[in-house]
């Protein structure tokens, strides 16, 4: 089980409270109409899947509903960071 | 940041309670928890008591918009609560945080109609006030073993150390949620979902049976 600390409630609170939302800092092509196939592609379906350190989207979801973004890695599964939507992660791999 | 309207929107808004003579049923209706309270027993760790028919209204605004923040503050007579996890009280209002941009406003049932009104005629700009009265309902939970029962049945930290009066908190609350508040030393208010309120009483019941039940009603 996480104990994962919620950026806007500020405490930590079960997992049972969370859901994960998959891979963060995933950017729109800024002009979808003349971006390539394969540019689409990669945006819309390619996720990533690192054995290490790995950024993921949590939404609160039983308590105050919002989205943040969690530096876990997926060995340990120890978070390392917890940061707020349109912020930058400081623990990055290498 | 900038207001998405410029121009003040229409809002249509209706009294749900057409008139204060029709009798209203709380979602523990059916339970008559009156004649629960007259043959059950007196005393016990646990009491348990339905504040039935309150309104409740959910506030959505910007807490860095302090014009905004001023206009709540007048109709409810409290300043809404910006730090995370904090509730304020004054007279018959109740004000809960919810989330940084949300609180839950509880009031008297047949007050919930103009205090619902008067926030809209006092805020201007991006917000949001909704009566959601039909969605919840109020659950008291007192008595030395009230604790417990919510240790139970909520995988937050509700030791007194952890959870002064006043604080409250959005949680899974056995296997469904419930806005928990602890309103005085050994009390506590639920707030849950009125289509859970039944399933939640069966649990209630069935999670005090060791303490010892006394419902008021």
């Amino acid at each position: 089980m996480f104990y994962i600390y919620c950026p806007y409630c500020g405490e930590h609170r079960e997992e049972e409270e969370f859901h994960n939302h998959g891979q963060a800092h995933i950017e729109r092509p800024k002009d979808p109409d003349s971006c390539t196939d394969e540019e689409w592609g990669n945006y819309m379906f390619f996720r990533k899947n690192p054995k290490g350190l790995h950024h993921e989207i949590w939404v609160h979801a039983a308590g105050c509903r919002k989205f943040f973004n969690v530096t876990r890695h997926t060995v340990t599964y120890e978070i390392k960071e917890v940061y707020k939507m349109g912020e930058q992660p400081k623990v990055v791999a290498e | 940041m900038s207001d998405v309207n410029s121009e003040a929107p229409t809002v249509a808004l209706m009294d749900q309670l057409p008139d204060a003579s029709i009798q209203g049923q709380s979602p523990l209706f059916h339970a008559d928890l009156a004649t629960v309270a007259k043959k059950g027993p007196k005393t016990g760790g646990v009491v348990f008591k339905e504040q039935a028919l309150m309104g409740q209204i959910t506030l959505r605004l910007n807490a860095e918009n302090a014009e905004q923040l001023k206009a709540a503050e007048k109709v409810l007579g409290v300043s809404l609560p910006t730090q995370p996890l904090t509730s304020v009280e004054s007279g018959d209002v109740s004000v809960r945080w919810i989330s940084p941009d949300e609180w839950l406003i509880i009031v008297p049932g047949l007050k919930a109609f103009d205090v619902e009104s008067a926030l809209h005629a006092a805020l201007s700009g991006h917000y949001q006030v909704v009566n959601v009265s039909g969605g919840w309902t109020v659950f008291m939970l007192s008595g030395k073993n009230a604790r417990d029962v919510l240790q139970k049945s909520a995988p937050v930290d509700v030791h007194p150390a952890a959870f002064p009066v006043g604080k409250v908190v959005t949680t899974v609350f056995a296997k469904s949620s419930a806005i928990i508040r602890r309103a005085g030393d050994d009390q506590y208010e639920l707030v849950v979902r009125r289509s859970f309120a039944d399933y939640l009483w069966l649990w209630l019941q069935d999670a005090s049976r060791e303490y010892g039940l006394v419902v008021e009603a």
